[in-house]
């Protein structure tokens, strides 16, 4: 893939031996009708971050499931940390499942459990200490800004505290890839940025591969062209014509892959859908 | 109103009944395999036990006492009106006790079960549950089957022991008969196998109140409607299987101890 030209040395290169995280040969997938996908076929670098962009409805979501083994292709495989999941049994997937973090688009935190307890969902049923998972917690949600939910539900929670609860949910085990399924769907402009700094921050700091969906442009070009500034504590904008070179764009199309390559090559595309997307 | 045509239904049916048993036997292998959940089986067997516990002890109490009326009044004629207490200890503990029970806690359970976990379902959170590493089966619907067993057996007897004390009640203050002489014909005709027969159908309803909860719950589509959808093919199926089921265990346990 010829990432854009001009890169910001702010994210840990991957390792050039490392195989992908995750990869796609030929994913195609149904359900009652149509296909939703069809010939899907990428791959997911170690410290790559992917940005995959298209219309509602298009399949996105049901993409990031496929990548968990949530739902199985029809056709294609699907391989997870080298590992071919797509015939594999429920029972030899969750070992797996625990090594990825993923954000649902609503958060889908367990409402009967508190903040501190859906956190800390991992980690109680691996058995850890109390003063270890609460430790953990206050840390995981400091990372996120929310210390003071400790101890609320998520009824309580406005929709992008849940969205941030969810994130630290999904980080707290460390994980080796993190999804995020539309994370600042139907949040005002102000909580999504909060969102994605965090997920920027999530990318400079911890180097994790992360494929993160959205229909929302403007996030992603954010995703692309800021980086984290760990003095300041915030996200600050790459010097102009800069851009991430561990984030890279998909966009799909009625169930197929129509592009994959940087944001520069998304920009100078000559794709109709991708410019009428881009318009 | 739209057409479906019949072969559809039918295969429809058809894949119902198959997920479904795929779904029931693995959650029963589910009951004696490692991991048990005993803090979620406890949390699930105060909501299930300790709260239905009040529409049992009146359904049973009623129930008996109705036994009671209805039967004196035929007796009577009979000049046997000193059998009541025969009649509605063994009616309430051969059968009505276990069958009234499972319609009622499957009215009230399969119900919450079935909307709960399907709640869960269109919010994401078995999606979650499972990305996190968790087994859905074992975590949510194998303690809720265990504890809906366990439970119903138990509940059983609080209703057969309710509903003969509503028998009693009417015999003694309505029908003015002598109480001792009814818990004496009660408990003289009462004998094993007739509290085994009472005993062994609650283990099967609460199998299947708690399945038919978790399994409607489970496949949920299309949102909170889908949700009311799934709450009420859980409680009219497990309610018509009980009766269904307890056909068949009294066939085969009355062929057993005959």
């Amino acid at each position: 893939m010829n990432h854009a030209a001009a890169s910001a040395p702010s994210s840990p290169a991957p390792e050039p031996d490392a195989g992908p995280v995750v990869a796609l040969r030929g994913v195609s997938i149904a359900f009652d009708g149509p296909p939703v996908l069809k010939d899907i076929t990428f791959s997911v670098a170690p410290a790559e971050t992917r940005i995959v962009l298209g219309p509602a409805g298009v399949g996105k979501s049901v993409l990031l499931k496929l990548i968990l083994g949530l739902l199985r292709p029809q056709n294609g495989s699907v391989l997870l940390f080298g590992e071919d999941i797509s015939r594999m049994s429920e029972e030899k997937l969750f070992p797996l499942r625990s090594r990825a973090g993923m954000v649902f688009q609503e958060g889908a935190l367990f409402d009967s459990l508190t903040v501190r307890d859906n956190v800390a969902y991992q980690l109680i049923q691996e058995h850890v200490p109390d003063e270890e998972t609460d430790s953990r917690v206050r840390e995981a949600l400091s990372f996120v800004g929310l210390e003071e939910t400790f101890g609320l539900y998520p009824p309580s929670l406005s929709g992008g505290m849940k969205r941030r609860v969810a994130i630290a949910r999904a980080l707290i085990h460390q994980p080796e890839l993190i999804l995020y399924d539309s994370p600042t769907g139907g949040l005002d402009p102000v909580t999504s940025t909060t969102i994605i700094e965090l997920i920027v921050k999530q990318r400079d700091v911890h180097a994790a591969p992360a494929l993160l969906v959205t229909h929302r442009l403007q996030d992603a070009f954010t995703l692309c062209n800021h980086r984290f500034d760990a003095e300041q504590n915030r996200m600050v904008p790459l010097p102009a014509g800069q851009t991430n070179p561990n984030t890279t764009f998909l966009m799909l199309e009625e169930g197929r892959l129509i592009f994959d390559g940087s944001l520069d090559e998304l920009l100078h595309s000559q794709i109709s859908f991708v410019r009428e997307f881009l318009e | 109103m739209a057409f479906i045509p019949i072969d559809r239904t039918v295969k429809q049916i058809v894949l119902t009944v198959q997920e479904y048993s795929l779904f029931a036997g693995r959650a029963f292998l589910n009951l004696f395999r490692p991991p048990i959940y005993w803090t979620d089986f406890l949390i699930q067997s105060d909501i299930i036990g300790f709260g239905s516990l009040p529409i049992v002890i009146l359904s049973g109490f009623f129930t008996g006492g109705v036994l009671a009326l209805q039967s004196s009044a035929t007796l009577s004629a009979f000049g046997a009106a000193a059998v009541t207490g025969q009649f509605v200890s063994l009616t309430m503990v051969r059968e009505l006790g276990a069958v009234l029970t499972g319609i009622m806690v499957s009215g009230r359970n399969a119900s919450s079960i079935a909307s709960e976990l399907g709640s869960m379902v269109v919010t994401e959170q078995i999606d979650a549950m499972r990305a996190l590493g968790v087994d859905p089966m074992r975590k949510l619907v194998t303690p809720r089957i265990f504890a809906s067993i366990a439970m119903l057996f138990f509940l059983t007897i609080v209703a057969d022991a309710f509903g003969i004390a509503g028998g009693a009640a009417v015999t003694v203050f309505l029908n003015h008969q002598d109480g001792t002489q009814y818990f004496h014909m009660a408990y003289e005709h009462l004998h094993y196998p007739d509290i085994i027969q009472g005993l062994v159908k609650p283990l099967f309803f609460g199998y299947l109140l708690g399945s038919i909860g978790c399994f409607y719950g489970m496949r949920t589509t299309g949102g909170t409607e889908g949700v009311g959808r799934a709450t009420i093919s859980a409680v009219v199926n497990s309610s018509v299987l009980i009766i269904a089921v307890d056909f068949l265990i009294t066939h085969v346990l009355l062929a057993i101890f005959a």
